[in-house]
């Protein structure tokens, strides 16, 4: 369960963000809508706990979490929050499989190779576990990103604009992904974007 | 996977940096190492070749060169001395023994020397066939004469006059092999051991061919004996020449007035070897201290490589820093990440300097034994490098310090913003 409540946030003092609450139950998925330059990235990065809302509080199942010191946030974000990026990013050096190793490891969860083997084969990367992220098509790395967002059986995945850089077959595609996945591990999906084509694959919905 | 193994991926996925970092790493310890070894070595074998001596008696002449040609066997000898007057040096009580030498032929290039059986004992060198010479014109060979010229037990041979082939051979007396030494690795392994009347027999019989050709001589021979072939192996002529005398003394204040009285009052010259031999190593100890900053200097360069190639390649990695945050990454994560791809970069140029040094060492000493008493390089590690390990460590961690800090304060949502 997701609560935040009469959420603000200020850049160098002068504009002035805020944020509509949201009060959401477990298994229910939210897609956040709002044009370029209203916060958006900003209200996911709270979520996400990586930034600090000037006021406000958020709770995620009776957590508190912003008000933990930044170790144990560092930790809490690993274990409990899994976010895909509008352009996927990976550590370059290491191959897709190795990346989802790295996550496991980074949050202190058992690198099970056997399921992160699976969890590739299941979104069609059967053929690309030994490939660098530089390999793959941008669709592939679209999927291999969602692959490290759920690899860690996160409670919530935060999605920040998906689908804003894909064609509607793939947007379509994506969006499905996520959701499975995140049904798949009992997560809640927030997805924040300017993509209204989202809008009709979503019962809930807001407006920023 | 984890820190660890990311850290190598990283340093192994930049090839070209990372050989950089290494190759000046490698480079700069690995020339200190190898003069530092070169140093040591040299010192070790110069030392360990005197055996005790505590002076050397001979011709007036430069003393450096009369410790090195009757000690280590490397310079030509000074001149003769008479052996009566050397010999008076004996009777001074401040004397422990004396040993005489008297060289100046040789055999295929290693010396013939003529002395007592208190030489290759001074030396605890021991036998590996055979017995000393117990008479005149037998010889005992050093481990490498015998290995390089393959001789044996009862082979005979003609010896050369001067130090160096090509001269006239002395092909009436033929030497005859006794015994064969176990390398001692000091000069002896070099040496051909006889009596020294067997170098007074073959140099007496010359007055009767008085006037041949002596070009290739590199010192005076004394060719005026008048000793008689038929007489007594082990007689000593009246006027009898040796080439120098080593001398121990039995009180440390024979150092202070043997010398001394030698020099003023007789013909004769003396040297003392631990004097010498620090005049020696004192002048290339200023050559490897020069070339030891300028190695130093390599090494900072190459910690500076290490600090540029890490601070690149953070600027490219930013965005993959923050994400490993989101996924749970601590600060001291990745501070351990960069300090470890520094500290390997400084650790394995280290270790493949330190390696490199011996091999050269190793190609050195093939070239190096064949021509002078050194050899048996020893490839430890000696205490003079230990210092090299920390300190090579030590620019490693300072390089990688900055972009440690840099990283430590990554502002994670604005390098995600901003990707």
């Amino acid at each position: 369960m997701l609560k935040t409540t009469s959420l603000t946030y200020t850049y160098d003092g002068k504009t002035q963000l805020s944020f509509p609450d949201i009060h959401l139950q477990d298994k229910e998925d939210l897609l956040i809508l709002g044009q370029s330059g209203v916060g958006k990235t900003t209200l996911i990065q709270i979520l996400a706990g990586l930034l600090q809302p000037v006021s406000g509080k958020v709770e995620f199942n009776g957590e508190m979490y912003h008000d933990l010191p930044s170790k144990e946030l560092d930790q809490f974000r690993g274990k409990h929050i899994g976010m895909v990026f509008q352009k996927p990013h990976f550590v370059r050096n290491i191959s897709v499989l190795d990346n989802l190793l790295l996550s496991l490891y980074l949050s202190n969860n058992k690198q099970d190779k056997n399921r992160a083997i699976h969890l590739l084969e299941e979104i069609g990367l059967a053929d690309k576990l030994n490939c660098k992220s530089n390999e793959l098509s941008q669709g592939e790395q679209q999927r291999a990103a969602i692959a490290l967002a759920v690899i860690k059986n996160p409670d919530l995945i935060l999605a920040d604009e998906p689908t804003s850089s894909l064609d509607d077959t793939n947007c379509e595609k994506i969006t499905k992904l996520l959701k499975e996945q995140a049904a798949s591990t009992n997560a809640q999906l927030i997805i924040i974007t300017h993509d209204n084509r989202l809008k009709r694959q979503f019962k809930n919905s807001i407006t920023l | 996977m984890n820190i660890r193994r990311l850290s190598w991926q990283n340093l192994i996925s930049n090839p070209l940096n990372t050989a950089l970092s290494l190759l000046l790493m490698t480079f700069g310890v690995g020339v200190i190492s190898l003069l530092l070894l070169l140093n040591n070595q040299i010192e070790q074998q110069l030392k360990s070749n005197l055996r005790g001596i505590d002076m050397v008696v001979g011709a007036k002449g430069s003393p450096l060169q009369l410790i090195l040609s009757s000690i280590y066997h490397i310079d030509n000898p000074t001149g003769n001395i008479s052996y009566e007057e050397a010999n008076t040096i004996n009777k001074n009580p401040l004397v422990d023994f004396t040993i005489p030498l008297s060289f100046g032929d040789s055999y295929n290039g290693y010396r013939i020397v003529g002395t007592t059986h208190q030489y290759p004992e001074l030396y605890e060198v021991t036998l590996k066939e055979g017995n000393l010479w117990s008479k005149s014109l037998e010889v005992v060979v050093g481990s490498r004469v015998a290995k390089n010229n393959q001789l044996k037990l009862g082979d005979t041979f003609y010896g050369t006059h001067g130090l160096v082939d090509g001269g006239h051979v002395h092909d009436d007396y033929a030497y005859e092999v006794v015994g064969i030494l176990d390398p001692s690795y000091s000069a002896l392994d070099q040496l051909i051991l006889t009596n020294t009347q067997s170098v007074w027999k073959v140099h007496t019989h010359q007055t009767i061919e008085d006037n041949h050709d002596h070009q290739n001589c590199d010192h005076d021979h004394d060719h005026d004996h008048h000793l008689d072939d038929t007489s007594d192996d082990l007689s000593i002529p009246e006027d009898a020449m040796i080439t120098a005398m080593l001398v121990k003394f039995k009180n440390p204040i024979g150092f202070i007035q043997i010398p001394r009285k030698i020099n003023e009052t007789t013909n004769l010259q003396a040297a003392l070897p631990a004097l010498e031999i620090s005049r020696l190593t004192a002048l290339l100890g200023f050559g490897v201290q020069t070339i030891n900053s300028i190695a130093f200097i390599i090494i900072v360069v190459s910690g500076l490589s290490i600090f540029i190639s890490l601070y690149n390649s953070l600027k490219r990695r930013r965005y993959e820093l923050a994400l490993m945050r989101v996924h749970g990454a601590t600060k001291w994560q990745l501070v351990k990440l960069i300090l470890l791809e520094g500290m390997t970069l400084s650790l394995v140029g280290t270790i493949l300097g330190l390696l490199s040094s011996r091999l050269i060492l190793v190609l050195m000493s093939l070239f190096v034994e064949q021509k002078y008493a050194f050899d048996s390089f020893q490839f430890y590690v000696i205490s003079e490098e230990l210092w090299l390990l920390p300190i090579a460590l030590l620019i490693g961690f300072g390089a990688s310090l900055i972009p440690t800090i840099l990283v430590y304060n990554v502002n994670i949502p604005k390098t995600l913003s901003n990707a």
